[in-house]
Order: structure tokens, then C-alpha cells, then sequence
């Protein structure tokens, strides 16, 4: 067995035979010329003959993929059909007295040259689209049929690149998954993969070609970009393992897709997800989540060596807003202490971290950077649906100073002519049994409360939930936790805010029933549980029993 | 001779799909439609060239339309431009 590494672009697994993209051969010959005006023709009519075999394509992909991704063929018809293009290759044919393949070839290699020049990364991927194009041009000039590669069984097709057009040329039926040495996940490739659900690994590097033939069985997992050449009985077990869960999942979601999360009696539920990163929103939107109920803003600051800027994480802001479309997305601001290494914090090594200067806690004696990370918040609020959810709440007065730099925020921006949105929900995370106990006083200063259940149970446990010596003492369904979470539920209905589950025991759908009970109104769980919930969620019946 | 200024709100930029609308916008006309960013100029019935341009988001550009049907060019572009970048 041998592995490669590569970065995952889809996320699935396959397991299967392995068949080598075969490229017709694109080697161009200078050859000379006499008859200019006739090797002008033959491109006027290799062009018109590339520009359908692209309506082709694109119609193909229309169907496949949609007509966003299908764009990109409509932009390679207009590139051919660019004028600068166009003249260049038509200068070459004349000046040099030269093939029309070879002007071809020198015209892609400037073009192409002049997008892997500019510094946006989008833009130099763009050089692909070039050689794209141009070596369709080649092919039909030179009467290069196209590359051979039906295969009649499923297989991993392999290749050193796939330009975006190879990609959707395939046969989608009969391709288990790609594997590439090059390429970028900026690439249309990538996107296209994406959108087919197709498993994908891209990068894999040049070394995996020449250990390769055609039929060798592989395995690939999309999601960690690992690709096993003959994998061993065990890998291949555990690949058939995930492909059969994967199944499971997909036969869920068809079920589920579009479906509201309603209890038997009707009662709706909003079931969320959480994450850590702009990376992981494909998760969510790929489990048909409702909505983020936990963004942890961590990463931004863990992933700096520096403190993040306001308008880099405006921007992270806005990306996730954007992507999810209107859904809500509650940002949980900085949730970082001794346990979590951020040198340029500074802080002091802790004999507790758990019960020291963390979260909010830096956030309210270093306000510096609690109102850059509120600024861009609250800047980034006109994208989406935008909830603010503050951490580590033990009091009152804790509150009243949040509420007051939130207000000092606003008055700012708008001072300073920045538009925000008026309707931002601001939330607690109840995860202390400090905030359980006094949800009363709290809830009539928020819109929302969401239950942190891993601190909320080490805290109300006294169990340190790193150490494996206690753990049978960590009892997760243990009635202090649950009667919290009930009066936390209570009062927040009591003064109008809703309340939600965020913690892990959101997805333990032994608790679904109690929790719908309590009124939980949220369940927000990693991305991987949403459907499982949301499942339990619509075979509960609330009327049922009491 | 019509020009105006606009600073780009999208994302993206002028990326490959919007320089293809911009492209066959600017075919309709008999005027000749040129942009300009940092005293580079195009034609913005060349696809590549505006491409090109790597005109990002927050950069302005300067459009202009010349020829018989320049007024209408440039109206019709501005709100072309309002409403996709």
C-alpha cells in the first residue's frame, strides 16, 4: 500500500479502479507556410468548430452542474473569439509564415503568461482557461481526435491536471472520483467537482503518477485528501466503512431536504450547526443546516501571529454572511484563554485556565479588542441574517458593560456615516451555573440565550472534562445539568428571548425529547449530526405523553 | 465624448463572468466603450484585455463611450455597472 497526501475539494470517499487521463498529444511543429491566406481559414474554421464543441460542453454542464458553474464554457467561447486573441494569432500566421497550430501555441503561451503575472490569485488560475481553449484549438487544427478515455466501469481517473472542459467531458456516471498531481481548489476544476459530488483530491503531487497504472485499485477520501494506491484490507474496510455512511447521509438529506423541523405536533425547531472556520461552511450547507448557531470567531485570532485587524475579520464576517444567504449565523466573539496558545496575548500560564481570565473576561479589561472584533461584527451585519453571542457570562453587571460597549460601537459607526443593521440579535452563552441560576435577571436583556453544555456541565460538576481519570464521574445527563437548562428555558420564554442548545449534548438525541420539552427552541450541533437530529426532531411527539 | 467614474462594490471584482457581460454589453453600442484604471486603458469589447485589467473590488474605474450613440452608452452603462459590480 502506498500513500499520498493531497488537499481534499469534495467531500466523499471512493474506492475503485484506477484509469489514467490520456491527453491527445499536444506537441505542436513549427512548420513554414506559403499559403497564408489559407492557413488563416483553416483557424477561422478550427475556431468555429472549438467555439460548438463548447456549446456542447456547455450545455452538458448546464444540466449537470448549473448555469453558474456552466458560465465558464460561455467565457471560453468569448475568449476565443477575443479580438486581441484573435489578432495575435492571425499576426504570427502572417509575419512568421507559420502553421496555424504553432500561432495558436505562441499566442496561448503570451496570453497565459500575462494572467500568471498579475497577483490575484483568481486571476492567474485564469492561465488554465488559456491553454484550455488553445489546446482545443490545436486539437481540431492538427485533427487530434479527442482523447480516448471511455472506460466502461467505474474508475478513479487520474491525471497530472484536468482543464475545466476534461472535467465536465467526462462521463459523470462513470467516474468514482479525481485525483490530480496540480491544480488549485481556486480552480473550475475543483468547483466543478464540487458541484458533481464527485470525491476530488487536487495536488497530489507529481510523484504519485509514476507509481501508477491503469487499473490499480485505489482508494480516495475527499474529505482529507488521502489517496491510497492497492490500500491494504483494513484501509479498504474502512474506506467501504465511510462510503456506507456517506450513503446513509445522502438517502437522510433526500429525505429531509427542504423539510421544516417539525415535531409530530407540530411544534417548529430550528436545528443549526456549528463551526470554527469560513472552511467548513460546505459542511453546513451540504447537511441543509438552517442556519449557524455557533460561529467561534477563535480561529481568527489563532490562526494570526498578530492581532487580526478590523477589516480582516470584516471581511471573514461577511464571507460567512454572505454564503449563507439570509440564514442566521450567530458569531460567538473571543473565546480564548490560558488553555489556548495565542503568544501574542501574553497571558500568564494558569494554574486553572478553565476558571481564569479568558473569554469575555479579556474582552471587558482589554476593551481595545473587543470593539475592533464588535466594529467589524457589526459592519459586517448588513450581508446576512447577523446574531452576536457573548461568552462566559457570570453576572449582571458583566452584561450591563457589554450592552454599554455594543452601544458605544453603534454610536461610532454611525458617527462616522458606517452602515450597520438594526437587526442584530445579541445573545449569552449560558454555560456557568452563575448564568443558569440568575437567567431570570438576564434574559430581559437579550434576544437569546444558548446553553454551552460542555463548560455548563464541568462547571455545575466540578469535573475538569480533560481529565481522563474523572470520567466516570461525568455523568452528561445528570438532572443539576438538565434542571438548569429547564429554568434557563423558562426564563428566557418568560421575558420573550428564545433559547438554544450549542453545547455537544445538542446532539444526543437521547435528550431531543427532554430538551423539546423544556422548550428549547435551537439545537445547534456540529455539522455531521445535523441531519440526525433533525431527524429525532420530526418523529418527536410532544402531545404525546407528559 | 461621455464619461464616468465608478468604484467597484463586488466582491469579486470584474472576475471572468462579469467581464463577459460587460464584454456583450458593450458590443451593443457603436460608440467605442473604453475603461481605464490607473492609467491603463481597454476596450471593453475585448474580453481579455479587461480581464486583464485585474480590476478588484474598491478600485475605481473611468468609462468611456465615443461615437454616434455615446449619450446613450454611457447612461444605459453607469446603471450597466450599478447594478453588477
Amino acid at each position: 500500500m502506498k500513500r499520498f497526501q493531497g488537499k481534499g475539494v469534495c467531500g466523499a470517499v471512493a474506492v475503485g479502479k484506477i484509469m489514467i487521463f490520456k491527453k491527445p498529444d499536444a506537441e505542436v511543429k513549427r512548420v513554414r507556410v506559403t499559403d497564408i491566406e489559407n492557413e488563416k481559414a483553416r483557424f477561422e474554421q478550427a475556431k468555429a468548430v472549438a467555439v460548438k464543441q463548447l456549446q456542447e460542453i456547455y450545455d452538458k454542464a448546464l444540466k449537470e452542474v448549473g448555469e453558474a458553474n456552466a458560465a465558464i464554457f460561455e467565457i471560453h467561447q468569448m475568449m476565443l473569439d477575443d479580438e486581441d486573441y484573435n489578432d495575435s494569432v492571425r499576426n504570427i500566421i502572417e509575419s512568421r509564415s507559420v502553421n496555424a497550430e504553432y500561432a495558436v501555441a505562441v499566442t496561448a503561451d503570451n496570453f497565459a503568461d500575462m494572467f500568471s503575472a498579475m497577483d490575484d490569485a483568481y486571476m492567474k488560475a485564469r492561465a488554465a482557461d488559456i491553454r484550455d481553449i488553445s489546446n482545443r484549438l490545436i486539437n481540431v487544427l492538427s485533427g487530434n481526435p479527442s482523447a480516448e478515455n471511455d472506460t466502461g466501469e467505474r474508475v478513479i481517473i487520474c491525471a497530472s491536471d484536468l482543464a475545466p472542459s476534461e472535467t465536465v467531458a467526462l462521463d459523470k456516471d462513470k467516474v468514482l472520483a479525481f485525483v490530480t498531481a496540480h491544480g488549485s481548489s481556486n480552480s473550475h476544476t475543483a468547483i466543478l467537482a464540487r458541484n458533481m459530488s464527485i470525491p476530488a483530491i487536487i495536488g497530489a503531487g507529481d510523484e504519485f503518477l509514476a507509481e501508477i497504472s491503469d487499473g490499480d485499485e485505489a482508494a480516495v477520501d475527499g474529505y482529507t485528501g488521502e489517496f491510497f494506491v492497492a490500500p491494504d484490507e483494513e484501509t479498504r474496510a474502512r474506506f467501504l466503512e465511510k462510503q456506507r455512511t456517506d450513503e446513509e447521509k445522502k438517502r437522510l438529506l433526500q429525505t429531509l431536504k427542504g423539510k421544516e423541523n417539525v415535531t409530530l405536533d407540530g411544534r417548529k425547531i430550528n436545528v443549526y450547526a456549528n463551526i470554527g472556520s469560513v472552511n467548513d461552511i460546505g459542511k453546513v450547507l451540504a447537511n441543509d443546516a438552517g442556519g449557524i448557531g455557533l460561529f467561534r470567531s477563535e480561529f481568527l485570532y489563532l490562526e494570526n501571529s498578530d492581532y487580526p485587524t478590523e477589516e480582516q475579520q470584516f471581511n471573514a464576517y461577511k464571507k460567512v454572511l454572505e454564503s449563507m444567504a439570509g440564514k442566521k449565523v450567530i458569531i460567538r466573539t473571543l473565546d480564548i484563554g490560558a488553555d489556548k496558545k495565542v503568544d501574542y496575548f501574553g497571558l500568564k500560564k494558569e494554574e486553572n485556565p478553565a476558571l481564569g481570565y479568558r473569554a469575555i473576561r479579556i474582552c471587558l479589561t482589554r476593551p481595545e479588542i473587543f470593539k475592533t472584533q464588535l466594529r467589524a461584527l457589526y459592519r459586517a451585519s448588513v450581508f446576512g441574517n447577523l446574531g452576536i453571542m457573548f461568552p462566559m457570562i457570570t453576572s449582571v453587571s458583566e452584561l450591563e458593560s457589554i450592552l454599554s460597549v455594543c452601544g458605544e460601537v453603534k454610536s461610532e459607526l454611525k458617527a462616522q456615516g458606517i452602515g450597520f443593521s438594526e437587526n442584530i440579535e445579541l445573545g449569552i452563552m449560558i454555560e456557568t451555573p452563575a448564568a443558569a441560576i440568575i437567567s431570570d435577571r438576564l434574559a430581559p436583556m437579550v434576544d437569546f440565550f444558548s446553553v454551552g453544555t460542555n463548560d455548563l456541565i464541568q462547571y455545575t460538576l466540578a469535573c475538569d472534562r480533560q481529565n481522563p481519570d474523572i470520567e466516570q464521574f461525568i455523568d452528561t445527563h445528570h438532572e443539576a445539568v438538565l434542571r438548569l437548562i429547564e429554568m434557563s428555558a423558562e426564563n428566557a420564554h418568560r421575558h420573550g428571548a428564545w433559547i438554544g442548545i450549542c453545547g455537544e449534548l445538542g446532539a444526543d438525541t437521547a435528550l431531543t425529547e427532554a430538551f423539546l420539552r423544556m422548550g428549547i427552541d435551537e439545537l445547534s450541533v456540529s455539522p455531521a449530526f445535523v441531519l440526525k437530529v433533525r431527524k429525532a426532531v420530526r418523529s418527536t411527539d410532544l402531545g404525546a405523553r407528559k | 465624448m461621455k464619461t464616468f467614474s465608478y468604484t467597484i462594490k463586488d466582491e469579486v471584482g470584474i472576475h471572468a463572468r462579469p467581464a463577459g457581460l460587460l464584454v456583450k454589453k458593450a458590443k451593443e453600442y457603436d460608440s467605442v466603450i473604453t475603461l481605464e484604471k490607473d492609467g491603463k486603458t481597454a476596450a471593453a469589447t475585448k474580453l481579455m484585455a479587461v480581464m486583464g485589467m485585474g480590476v478588484k473590488c474598491g478600485d475605481t474605474v473611468k468609462v468611456s463611450a465615443e461615437g454616434a450613440d455615446e449619450e446613450r452608452a454611457a447612461i444605459e452603462l453607469e446603471s450597466f455597472f450599478q447594478h453588477n459590480f
